[in-house]
């Protein structure tokens, strides 16, 4: 279990803007994922963690052990912090044959089971028949199941894992996930990914932090984080369609029900606590709550006209892309394009919600 | 007419023995300036190249003033020694280590900068202590590169002329390099003995420099990027 304060500032300077990580979390046992696009934070967080990087201000403890405080200034070095970390390149030492770089993480544990647990790790790992040779000799997916074994085989407490699929194809992400699953049931050692895909975060994570700008801009599973996005910054983030610029016509309490402007139309919806009349604010709705139909003569009550873009085929539903960043998903019977192009789309009032 | 093999010799032994010295002072300066942040440092670098661009005898200038009988640390190597440093072979070692040793600097602290940051973080994070990672990790990744350069700074200090000439001087039978014993054969009109020396001193230059290739192409295979 890891728990994080993290302030770190960097100034700006003449040939880059400035910029501040200040984020608190907890990561418990199981796959955390912190998710963000580039320039986040999110390997800063992770080198803060390994201790490659110091904070300015914080605590970050891992189990019971202080790895960093600031205000008492302990900064413990990396060697001493018992965090695998596995490197976007791998980072496997090219002088030395496959055995020999987990024979150098193993030399904190005991001489004397040395040999024995390098040998387990290479047969887990499916590396024992090319332990003998060098990195640049192995493919992709024996470097990656090689450097996941190297930063486990020190006892490690917690695994890192920085942007571990990034340039990676379809099967060796598979296998990678495959690999990390495996990982997670026969060492129970937590997991802490730096990733920017959401597919994986839905394969691989049991909790996922979502941030943005050097802050924590929500957290939790993933599945709540996909359906109910904290604001219309996480929804971007996380690549949801429909999140809609409207206003706040009217709001009704007693009726539970207000009024929305987008663009030329107004939408029905429930009572939004905590908002006033006139607020911009962001309309979201989930691509399975919307219902369409082709268009015949004017739209009626909640319904917007738009055009179709393209339709997607997935495993059992078929999503249908609009003009507008309006996407809807339906069952893959339901529903038959055949060329129309102009279609309305139903929202339903009581499933709008505002972000 | 026979050939007097003695300052051949003398400049094999004088570029080992500076060669050897050069390496451990020029892997601890280069490691320095390639991982430590302090101010002046690349001041501290131009320092050390210097010799390489000045005349001889201006250099040559400076050690005699530095080191001669009369300078402090002159007299502090008599008193050790029991006898001067100027006009000695030992002399000669000096002069050739600050032609050596900028080179080895120089070829070597580009090779430390070189190695990719990430092996010494995995190093690190895998428990290494910094001697273990210095020995283990960084060295025989640049393990190539610096022997490459060890072997230019012994090319080098093989052929010293003019700093050797003005704090070794020419004695023969004990300070006279190979250099020094082609100019004195070529000024005394002995053109066989010269020619001989020249012909021996190109071909070790020639072997030298080949090996020295060798070395730095092709360090770990065809997909490493880091060196």
């Amino acid at each position: 279990m890891i728990e994080a304060r993290i302030r770190k500032q960097y100034a700006p300077r003449p040939d880059s803007t400035g910029f501040s990580l200040d984020l608190e979390f907890r990561a418990a046992d199981g796959v955390t994922a912190l998710f963000g696009s580039s320039g986040a934070g999110k390997t800063l967080t992770l080198d803060s963690i390994a201790g490659f990087v110091r904070p300015d201000e914080g605590r970050i403890l891992l189990d019971d052990q202080i790895l960093f405080d600031g205000a008492a200034r302990v900064h413990l070095p990396p060697r001493s912090r018992h965090c695998g970390y596995v490197f976007q390149n791998y980072a496997l030492f090219p002088h030395m044959t496959l055995r020999q770089n987990l024979e150098f993480a193993a030399e904190r544990s005991p001489r004397l089971g040395r040999h024995r647990k390098v040998t387990e790790m290479l047969e887990k790992f499916h590396l024992s028949e090319v332990a003998g040779r060098r990195p640049y000799e192995l493919s992709g997916g024996q470097k990656q199941r090689c450097s996941i074994a190297r930063a486990l085989i020190g006892a490690s407490r917690v695994l890192l894992l920085d942007e571990p699929t990034r340039g990676l194809d379809a099967p060796l992400r598979a296998e990678l996930y495959s690999v990390l699953r495996q990982v997670r049931q026969d060492f129970g050692t937590p997991i802490l990914l730096v990733t920017h895909d959401t597919e994986e975060c839905f394969t691989l994570a049991d909790e996922m932090i979502v941030l943005r700008d050097g802050r924590a801009v929500q957290s939790g599973t993933p599945r709540k984080v996909f359906e109910q996005p904290a604001n219309a910054d996480v929804a971007r983030l996380i690549g949801l369609y429909n999140v809609l610029p409207v206003e706040i016509r009217s709001l009704d309490p007693g009726r539970n029900t207000s009024r929305l402007r987008y663009q030329d139309f107004e939408l029905a919806g429930p009572y939004f606590p905590g908002r006033l009349i006139g607020d911009q604010v962001s309309l979201y709705v989930r691509p399975d709550q919307l219902s369409v139909a082709p268009q015949n003569g004017r739209p009626a009550f909640n319904q917007i006209p738009a055009t179709l873009l393209r339709t997607v085929q997935k495993p059992e539903r078929l999503r249908l892309e609009f003009s507008g960043d309006i996407a809807v998903e339906v069952p893959r019977d339901e529903i038959a394009s055949n060329g129309v192009k102009d279609w309305v789309i139903e929202f339903p009032s009581r499933d709008l919600r505002i972000l | 007419m026979p050939i007097d093999w003695f300052p051949l010799w003398l400049s094999l032994r004088v570029a080992v023995i500076s060669t050897a010295i050069a390496f451990a002072i020029g892997l601890w300066l280069a490691w320095t300036l390639a991982n430590r942040v302090f101010r002046g440092k690349e001041v501290l670098d131009a320092a050390i190249t210097l010799p390489l661009v000045l005349p001889p005898t201006v250099l040559g200038y400076y050690l005699l003033v530095l080191l001669g009988r009369a300078s402090p640390i002159g007299h502090l190597y008599e008193l050790v020694f029991g006898g001067p440093l100027v006009f000695t072979w030992q002399a000669a070692v000096v002069a050739s280590l600050f032609h050596s040793t900028p080179l080895l600097v120089k070829s070597a602290r580009a090779a430390f900068e070189n190695v990719d940051r990430s092996y010494e973080r995995a190093a690190r994070n895998l428990g290494a202590t910094e001697l273990r990672l210095f020995w283990r990790v960084t060295l025989p990744l640049v393990r190539r590169s610096i022997l490459a350069a060890a072997a230019l700074a012994f090319a080098r200090s093989l052929g010293d002329f003019g700093v050797t000439l003005m704090i070794a001087g020419d004695i023969p039978g004990r300070t006279q390099t190979v250099s020094i014993a082609i100019f004195d054969a070529v000024e005394a009109g002995n053109g066989a003995p010269a020619r001989v020396l020249v012909l021996i001193i190109s071909a070790i230059a020639l072997v030298i420099l080949t090996l020295a290739n060798r070395l730095t192409s092709n360090p770990f295979g065809p997909r490493q990027t880091a060196l």
